[in-house]
């Protein structure tokens, strides 16, 4: 899950070198959407994760076109200061009294948990949709990115903004459209959380976004597949960390793994060294 | 050598000048009430986040290093010299002054010369990795120092961990905070205006070129950062004896971004920007607490990051430009 | 012998770069590089300066070798470097981009930085003597206090030049010092070259483009192609050899 997250970081950052800290908030916003569209319209499922995906894309590309692009051409800091800037934006606004309050809402499940045993492994039916949903979503996007002629177009933007403009390509359009499927992945994601874990609130965005955001530079910033494997590493070893040692230590651990590999691949497992001419 | 020491001793009488007059200025009006003790509260953590400020503009302003952990380092300072602090106070009591006050400098020391071996410790595996990665390790350096300081209590009982650690002596009064602000000014725009100081500018401009004409990038990445974040940890220290509670939730990734605001608002490189922007910062947080009627007390949380964002669009690069005010230029000649 | 260069080689992925070049240089010779694009010039200088390490070979200075020494260290043996795309601290004013060489030559420590001692004040003011002296010799004394990045492109490179030489150098290496020159800052720039080669007794190793230039002041020249050295002579051979002239023409390379 953390994997849906951690693509949409990763897309960003090799289209537009940013790390968009507000991408874990975004997510948070899916969440609320589905809450709003189970609760509110009582849709059903497929319709809320259309909706919630719907619905980030849009908070996505309005954020890029109103904080990032007037900072395309400014020091990189002002643009991250900005994320952050939005970021605790969207967590405060949304605590709110007026808007959403700052208490936790229960998600309501809109199916009953089902157990199964695998060869001595408990998997819930809960665990299998959220797997099927990142399968499906992965495969969808690695089409997009390489069948389709805006991903081409996303791939050369993310090589050279420059040459891509000169081609033809609409160079901003392409940078709202990468927000948006990435915004829109979150949102899945969102809605994946809240059936998993009932509670949600408006700072619920801030550790998973974190530790996607991680899981996407240890597998290689800018690399899709390695977004996916970083996430999956840091799945199994938060796992692994709760059951073996204390669950405390549980959100240092990603870090530990994440700086170890670091140390020994600055750029991350898959990704790829940008070599500077001397 | 009897040419050395007047210069050195006309150099700190010249130090004393504005500490004195700062601290004499604020007791004064502390004691004529026309500042009350929330303001001169204010006023004293404003001079402790300078401090840091200063150190984390020596580590991104001056040496280029992008560096998301600062508040750990803020931390490590606070919990060591809390930790020295009520050690001493249990052994000796709190009667007796004087040794008081110097045991208080003694544990400011150690707070911050953990954070700089800390530093060290951090600085060897990340300072050869470039920016962005850079940003990315400290940042999690910062996450794991403060999930060891959820923990704390499992190795160290009176660190309290995630209850928090409580007992700390007030030793945090105006005189205190006034020198240290005073004294890392003064250190930093001494190390700043000299040929270390140009060095760590020249790495942050041109790594390469830097190394080509001598300078030992990577030695001199981990004194900057060092000495940036020996700042943070005497800041810490004053930061814990000033609140006399420290949690692990003050030390988090807000906190690192927190100070990094004010560095890059202030103007990076900039050391009469980071004073100013430190200033202005502490004002308009604890400002708006009064200022903001009762119901709408949270949308301080709201119109700062809004703030935020439109200053970033407007001035990017920061409040002060290059120009600093006059004691802050460091004449090399006589 | 200054220099001395064997057998040096540097792959870049599936790129021979170097390819076993060698040669030598005297005490004192002004010897020039040229070479089609891509053949390995600036490589050479990037390893000599160490930036980069040799898969294989050896650099010899004074003696000593010094391949796969960090470039701060080989600098502070006495080489230092100008580049080819203008590495000038940007940020920092005329004055202090030449001060931050004399970083290792400063006579005082950090104590003294921060305490404002006597000895401070003496080496600060010592330094800023000599960089005024070397701000003169390159016409840049008027705009000691621009930022780098201010100046205009010929005076950058001088600044360049006058930085490198701020490291009080026994071999001077110049990537492509000429470059975006017109004819009469060319004239003006072999005259700099010669002139301080002879007050700071330097030993010179050039790259260059401009034909003018190489020909005019280069007492030697050294020809590669491919990674590997095609020739050798001086320039009056060189430019009768027929497999220099294969070289450029034969690719369409830039002659002058």
């Amino acid at each position: 899950m953390y994997a849906l997250i951690a693509l949409g970081y990763t897309m960003v950052y090799g289209i537009v070198r940013l790390i968009n800290f507000a991408h874990g908030d975004v997510f948070m916003v899916g969440a609320f959407l589905a809450l709003y569209a189970i609760e509110r319209l009582g849709l059903p499922l497929p319709a809320v994760f259309v909706c919630a995906a719907a619905g980030c894309a849009a908070l996505a590309v309005a954020i890029e076109r109103l904080a990032y692009r007037p900072l395309r051409s400014a020091p990189k800091i002002a643009a991250l200061i900005t994320a952050i800037g939005v970021s605790l934006f969207l967590e405060y606004f949304t605590a709110l009294h007026q808007v959403f309050g700052p208490n936790f809402y229960a998600f309501p499940r809109p199916f009953d948990v089902v157990s199964r045993e695998f060869g001595g492994v408990t998997v819930t039916n809960i665990q299998g949709i959220i797997f099927l949903a990142t399968l499906a979503t992965l495969g969808g996007l690695q089409y997009v990115v390489y069948h389709t002629k805006v991903g081409r177009a996303m791939r050369a933007v993310s090589h050279d903004p420059v040459t891509a403009g000169l081609m033809g390509v609409n160079v901003n359009a392409v940078i709202s459209f990468t927000f948006g499927l990435g915004a829109a992945l979150a949102g899945v994601g969102g809605v994946l959380y809240g059936i998993a874990y009932p509670q949600i609130n408006t700072f619920m965005g801030v550790m998973p976004g974190l530790k996607a955001f991680t899981a996407a530079v240890l597998g290689g910033i800018g690399s899709i597949p390695g977004a996916v494997l970083g996430a999956l590493i840091m799945g199994q070893s938060e796992t692994m960390t709760s059951a073996y040692l204390s669950s405390t230590y549980r959100d240092g651990i990603a870090f530990l793994i994440l700086i170890a590999v670091l140390l020994v691949k600055p750029t991350g497992i898959l990704g790829t060294a940008r070599v500077e001419k001397v | 050598m009897t040419v050395r020491i007047p210069r050195v001793a006309g150099n700190i009488l010249k130090a004393l000048l504005p500490f004195c007059l700062l601290t004499a200025t604020l007791l004064l009006l502390e004691s004529r009430e026309y500042l009350n003790p929330f303001w001169i509260r204010i006023i004293q953590l404003s001079c402790v986040v300078a401090v840091s400020a200063l150190g984390l503009n020596l580590i991104y302003g001056f040496t280029g290093l992008f560096s998301l952990g600062h508040a750990a380092f803020y931390g490590v300072g606070a919990y060591t010299a809390a930790l020295l602090m009520k050690g001493f106070v249990g052994a000796y009591g709190e009667e007796s002054f004087l040794p008081a006050q110097a045991a208080f400098l003694g544990s400011l020391a150690a707070g911050g010369i953990a954070a700089a071996l800390l530093a060290c410790l951090v600085g060897l595996p990340t300072l050869r990795l470039t920016s962005d990665y850079l940003g990315i390790a400290t940042l999690g350096f910062g996450v794991i120092t403060k999930v060891l300081f959820d923990n704390a209590d499992s190795f160290l009982p009176q660190l309290g961990g995630a209850r928090g650690m409580t007992g700390i002596p007030r030793m945090t009064e105006t005189p205190w905070v006034v020198a240290g602000l005073v004294a890392a000014i003064l250190v930093a725009r001494n190390l700043v205006h000299s040929t270390y100081g140009r060095a760590l500018v020249a790495i942050r401009e041109d790594e390469i070129a830097a190394s080509t004409v001598g300078i030992d990038i990577f030695r001199y990445k981990v004194y900057g950062f060092t000495a940036g974040c020996a700042f943070a940890g005497v800041a810490g220290g004053l930061y814990a004896h000033l609140y006399t509670f420290l949690h692990p939730s003050n030390f988090d990734f807000l906190k690192s971004f927190d100070v990094l605001m004010i560095v890059v608002l202030g103007g990076l490189g900039n050391l009469s920007g980071t004073l100013v922007a430190s200033f202005g910062w502490i004002f308009l947080l604890e400002g708006m607490r009064v200022l903001l009627p009762p119901e709408y007390i949270e949308f301080r949380w709201v119109i700062i990051p809004l703030l935020l964002i439109v200053t970033m669009l407007v001035r990017p690069q920061g409040l002060f430009g290059r120009r600093e005010f006059p004691f802050l230029r460091g004449k090399v000649y006589r | 012998m200054i220099l001395s260069v064997q057998g040096l080689t540097r792959h870049f992925g599936g790129i021979r770069a170097l390819d076993g070049v060698d040669f030598t240089l005297g005490r004192g010779e002004l010897v020039g590089i040229i070479g089609p694009n891509g053949s390995g010039k600036t490589t050479l200088f990037n390893v000599v300066t160490g930036i980069y390490r040799p898969d294989r070979g050896s650099v010899t200075l004074e003696g000593k070798g010094i391949a796969g020494l960090p470039p701060h260290e080989i600098a502070r043996r006495g080489i230092a470097r100008t580049f080819q795309n203008i590495r000038l601290f940007r940020e920092l004013t005329v004055v202090d981009n030449v001060r931050v060489a004399y970083h290792p030559h400063v006579r005082y420590g950090p104590a003294d930085a921060l305490l404002r001692t006597e000895a401070f004040y003496q080496e600060e003011r010592r330094t800023r003597e000599q960089v005024e002296e070397f701000l003169t010799i390159f016409s840049l004394s008027d705009r000691r206090k621009e930022l780098a990045r201010n100046l205009s492109y010929g005076d950058q490179r001088r600044l360049e030049i006058a930085r490198a030489l701020s490291c009080w150098p026994r071999l001077l290496l110049l990537d492509e010092p000429a470059a975006g020159m017109n004819p009469s800052e060319v004239g003006k720039l072999m005259d700099l070259i010669l002139r301080v080669r002879e007050r700071f007794s330097l030993t010179v190793l050039l790259i260059e483009h401009q034909m003018r230039l190489v020909m005019g002041i280069c007492e030697r020249l050294i020809v590669m192609d491919f990674g590997q050295v095609i020739a050798r002579g001086v320039p009056s051979e060189i430019q009768r050899d027929p497999r220099v002239v294969e070289a450029y023409l034969g690719k369409g390379g830039s002659n002058g």
